[in-house]
């Protein structure tokens, strides 16, 4: 059985780490701040200029200057500061988030992460993911390992046009969990009832 | 010198002119400067570049700007969220330069702080990096980035006062900071126009040296873009 969104962000969840600070991507990553381990102390970033993010407001909280990067409303906590954009990326871009979690259009065997312009299609922007992966600590991406039709999207080179060259270091999949290595993607962990033949089948990258 | 003026149309007055540089902040539609960019449509100024992360939705924020055709150019990180946008890029009639948002936000930063140009790891090895200047330092590929300056910044406030110090609330405050130092003129909007005095020196968020223009809008919309609650506590 493949795993499903809230899978995903489950085990997307054990790459935390108590006093990490975290910025999660739209999409599935957002799912991970449900999955926080009781007692363990993170704090997330939103890159409009926020860090320690609350949950979703109350209906009769909403304030519409207190938003995510998502343009979600949102609360603050006790922890909570705020700043300009040019300080958020400060915070992204010198290497002081120690963990981020987006999505994937593409991944390569070298890291190599595709995940904001398909040619052809309206593009609608890269908004912060080029500072974010090319900046933050640690690197996890979530993804569907194939396509609608059945190709991988796990590939020796990304077909897409890059977000970042080298700079995924976990991948997860809805068939389970890859580290970028020296020579090619390691399996570690796979989802229940998936194989290592159906991974190699549907991975073009080379499996180590 | 009296920085205060009664409205946004007047404190827009002699400051605009065909295919100016604009620099408009806000993320999303929250802590956008709304008089004044409903100004700017009221004035039929045209030609613009225009500088914001984002380009409003269809009928508020700079939508408003691009219905009427005004917009020739935009420079953002991200347009996603704006159907006018979508026909009139695809039609050719409007375009598009994106800047990776922390780019974006260093490139207005170092414009306003009177630095020219500087190398980050942002994009490197992507589309936005080709044609720009490379360096090497301690191992690591870096691209030159250029700072940004604006004809004209327009920035959103939650208080000021008549000398131009403003202070931001929550996150409305996101690229209007680095705007604001950015702008040949910077005109502000705020909720309320307090006394001098009455902003503590330390929560100044940005010094009125930054400010030529100020204004206080009344009947705010702060339309909320996407309304997200949880039912229970």
């Amino acid at each position: 059985m493949a795993w499903t969104r809230d899978d995903l962000a489950r085990v997307a969840a054990r790459e935390l780490r108590d006093g990490f600070y975290v910025n999660l991507g739209i999409g599935i990553p957002t799912l991970v701040a449900n999955y926080i381990p009781a007692g363990m102390d993170v704090t997330l970033q939103s890159e409009n200029g926020m860090l320690g993010m609350g949950p979703f407001p109350m209906p009769n909280e909403v304030d519409p200057d207190l938003i995510n990067a998502g343009k979600q409303t949102i609360t603050e906590l006790d922890r909570t500061s705020y700043f300009s954009s040019a300080d958020s990326f400060a915070m992204i871009r010198g290497g002081h988030i120690d963990l981020s979690i987006l999505g994937a259009m593409e991944v390569s065997e070298t890291g190599d992460l595709a995940n904001w312009m398909v040619p052809g299609k309206l593009v609608k922007g890269m908004g912060g993911a080029m500072d974010l992966v090319a900046g933050v600590k640690r690197c996890v991406v979530t993804m569907d390992h194939t396509d609608k039709a059945g190709n991988s999207k796990v590939l020796k080179a990304c077909t897409l046009p890059l977000t970042g060259k080298a700079c995924v270091h976990r991948v997860i999949t809805n068939l389970g969990v890859f580290d970028v290595v020296p020579g090619g993607l390691k399996p570690m962990e796979l989802a229940p009832g998936v194989t290592r033949d159906e991974v190699k089948a549907k991975t073009e990258a080379r499996l180590v | 010198m009296k920085k205060v003026y009664p409205d946004a149309k007047a404190a827009l007055d002699g400051l605009l002119f065909d295919g100016m540089t604009i620099m408009s902040g806000g993320f999303g539609l929250c802590g956008i400067p709304e008089k004044l960019i409903a100004a700017l449509v009221a004035s039929g100024v045209k030609g613009l570049t225009v500088i914001s992360n984002n380009a409003g939705v269809d009928d508020f924020g700079l939508g408003l700007l691009l219905q009427t055709r005004q917009i020739r150019k935009m420079i953002s990180s991200y347009v996603g969220e704006n159907a006018t946008f979508e026909r009139q890029f695809l039609a050719g009639e409007l375009e598009l330069e994106f800047n990776p948002q922390g780019t974006l936000a260093e490139r207005i930063r170092a414009g306003g702080a009177g630095i020219p140009g500087f190398y980050t790891k942002t994009g490197v090895g992507t589309l936005i990096a080709e044609g720009k200047e490379h360096k090497e330092f301690d191992g690591q590929t870096f691209v030159l980035e250029r700072g940004l300056k604006s004809d004209l910044s327009i920035v959103k406030a939650w208080k000021g006062d008549a000398q131009g110090n403003l202070v931001f609330r929550k996150t409305a405050r996101n690229f209007n900071p680095m705007m604001a130092t950015a702008g040949k003129v910077t005109v502000a909007e705020v909720e309320e126009l307090v006394p001098v005095g009455a902003l503590h020196p330390d929560a100044i968020h940005t010094p009125g040296i930054f400010v030529q223009r100020i204004v206080e809008g009344a009947n705010y919309e702060k339309r909320v873009e996407k309304r997200t609650v949880r039912e229970t506590a």
